[in-house]
């Protein structure tokens, strides 16, 4: 299971672990992994299902003792496609040849994780502004400036995944190009930050109570209560 | 027009239905997409308060005298715009076509304008069945659904090759306004339906046409209003925003219209109902009285402000604009009245 917590919800950048996506995982004696994926609805993106799927995958046969993985994902419109694709070790066009010319999903990959990326950063930002400290000041702040906070580590976590500067004295705050946020474009960066940030948690909320909702599950410990529309809504 | 309080108000559906979507129109075999399809929408109406609601039973037919009730009568609508919806390869007589649609505006003159619809994978066919159908009808604008099924194929693209050719021929043809579904997946379509940036390119290339992306891309509303600030012929189409949105979640609701406020700004923002989803009374009193729940709260306080102007505009006076509908006087708002849209400028996240 922690082997999986690295594997992310691409469009929600949230463990899977944690959005309650892994609905079992069975280690044989000798060495053979079944992992059962549950998604919140079963018209949930083909795209993002396989990627989960892979990358739950590659996680698990990256573990010493591994003989061999078996990844399902239930109750899928495309489950059977995607599983087929996944037991064979192939990519996405493995899953649906001749209707999509992606493989390996990259570029899709890597859009979520800019998005993830503002979403993060602004957090920590607005937190640092919250405080009363000047933008030039909070600008001007390094890598190792930045507070151990979870959104903090997973901002520079998808930093590194995007191949953008993360050693200890880049700057805090970057942009797409991994150049430093300015002040001038601090207005507009924290404007759209916060859409993103709506979208993100919209959907992660939505996410949420269709699975809970699907699987009659009870509420997490400490997470938005998911019956009242209006909480999921903040 | 709607009356509240003494006021009057133009209103224009942009996006309504008349449907049929009875086990009797099921295509032999695609049963079970014909009836997921329906159940799937029927879920949405579940969103709207529950005094609005239907039996599954009315919702797959609804009759004639519910339409007029409905939107003429209860709804106040001035004009409404037909989004014709064929889905050939679950309804046998198609799920609300053109054909259907003209026999009920042929019975209200000026009351209903009639959509029409292309799908780029037809190829020649497509284009010919187009130039006939925006004589039949007199097309001005069309509905496009990029995530329907045609034989293997699971949705295309407005940037594709194969599109240009019909985008072309929209301009030859007069048909100015390309209604876009980039909305909620609805089972069984999509590979990633709502993605909305092929409308950037197809927008960019095509400046005389209009771009109303129904439902404004949710659940990627970001990538819509980053997309439509750069492209001063692309608006945000209501449908299932303010359905789907102003009763069941109110607070998102707000923040959703605060973003496209200031995105995209109250002149390129189109009220629809999305009957029969749901009923276009409701949706229109509740606008009509609707602000910020808390507007002074951070989360709301700046975003533009919301006025009588602001409603105006959004429930009939854009649609009319790009309609080219004649408002009666007394119901037009002067020249320069409103907020005008942020001028604010952004970029897909890809380069923010």
């Amino acid at each position: 299971m922690d082997a999986l917590a690295g594997v992310h919800d691409p469009e929600l950048d949230e463990p899977i672990t944690t959005l309650r996506f892994v609905s079992s995982c069975v280690v044989t004696p000798d060495g053979v992994v079944r992992v059962a994926l549950r998604l919140p609805t079963p018209q949930c993106a083909p795209n993002f299902a396989f990627l989960m799927g892979a990358d739950a995958r590659r996680a698990i046969a990256r573990l010493p003792g591994v003989r061999s993985v078996q990844v399902t994902l239930e109750d899928h419109y495309t489950g059977e496609e995607i599983n087929a694709a996944l037991h064979r070790g192939e990519g996405f066009m493995g899953a649906f040849p001749g209707e999509t010319g992606d493989d390996d999903l990259e570029a899709l990959r890597a859009l979520f994780q800019r998005k993830a990326l503002i979403a993060r950063q602004s957090v920590v930002c607005e937190a640092m502004l919250a405080t009363g400290d000047d933008p030039d000041g909070v600008l001007g702040r390094r890598v190792s400036d930045l507070p151990p906070t979870p959104e903090a580590r997973r901002s520079l976590e998808l930093r590194e995944a995007l191949g953008l500067p993360c050693d200890a004295d880049a700057p805090a705050f970057v942009l797409a190009d991994g150049q430093a946020l300015t002040a001038a474009e601090l207005p507009r960066w924290r404007r759209m930050a916060r859409l993103v940030r709506t979208s993100l948690e919209a959907n992660g909320g939505i996410c949420r109570s269709l699975l809970q909702i699907r699987h009659n599950l009870a509420s997490e410990p400490g997470a938005v209560p998911t019956t009242d529309p209006e909480e999921v809504a903040r | 027009m709607y009356e509240k309080n003494g006021e009057k108000y133009f209103i224009v559906d942009g996006h309504c239905h008349f449907w049929d979507a009875s086990p009797d129109n099921w295509v032999k075999g695609a049963e079970q997409y014909a009836k997921g399809w329906i159940e799937c929408f029927h879920a949405y109406m579940g969103l709207g308060p529950p005094e609005t609601h239907w039996p599954i039973e009315k919702f797959m037919k609804y009759s004639e005298e519910d339409f007029v009730k409905d939107v003429f009568e209860d709804g106040g609508v001035d004009v409404g715009i037909f989004q014709s919806t064929y889905l050939n390869e679950w309804y046998t007589t198609g799920f609300n076509t053109a054909a259907k649609n003209a026999e009920l505006a042929a019975k209200h003159p000026g009351k209903l304008i009639v959509n029409g619809r292309f799908d780029p994978r037809e190829g020649e066919a497509g284009l010919r069945q187009l130039e006939k159908d925006a004589k039949t009808y007199n097309l001005q604008g069309v509905k496009l659904y990029t995530a329907e099924w045609y034989q293997g194929s699971r949705g295309w693209r407005l940037d594709d090759e194969q599109t240009k050719p019909f985008l072309a021929k929209c301009e030859e043809l007069g048909i100015k306004n390309l209604h876009v579904h980039k909305g909620p997946t609805i089972w069984p379509l999509d590979k990633d339906a709502f993605d909305p940036r092929d409308v950037d390119q197809a927008a960019t290339d095509h400046p005389e046409l209009n771009f109303i992306v129904e439902h404004v891309g949710l659940p990627r509303i970001e990538d819509f209003c980053f997309m439509a600030t750069q492209e001063p012929n692309v608006y945000a189409g209501l449908s299932v925003v303010i359905g789907g949105l102003m009763y069941a979640r109110p607070r998102f609701f707000a923040k959703v219209i605060g973003e496209l406020l200031f995105w995209v700004g109250e002149d390129k923002m189109l009220f629809g109902s999305d009957y029969g989803i749901w009923e276009p009374k409701w949706q229109i009193d509740g606008f009509i009285d609707w602000d910020y729940p808390d507007p002074d709260h951070e989360e709301f306080s700046d975003f533009p402000r919301v006025n009588d102007a602001t409603k105006r505009k959004i429930l009939g006076l854009n649609a009319a604009r790009l309609y080219g509908i004649d408002v009666p006087v007394q119901l037009r708002l002067p020249d320069e009245a409103g907020t005008p849209a942020a001028q604010e400028d952004a970029q897909l996240v890809e380069s923010a």
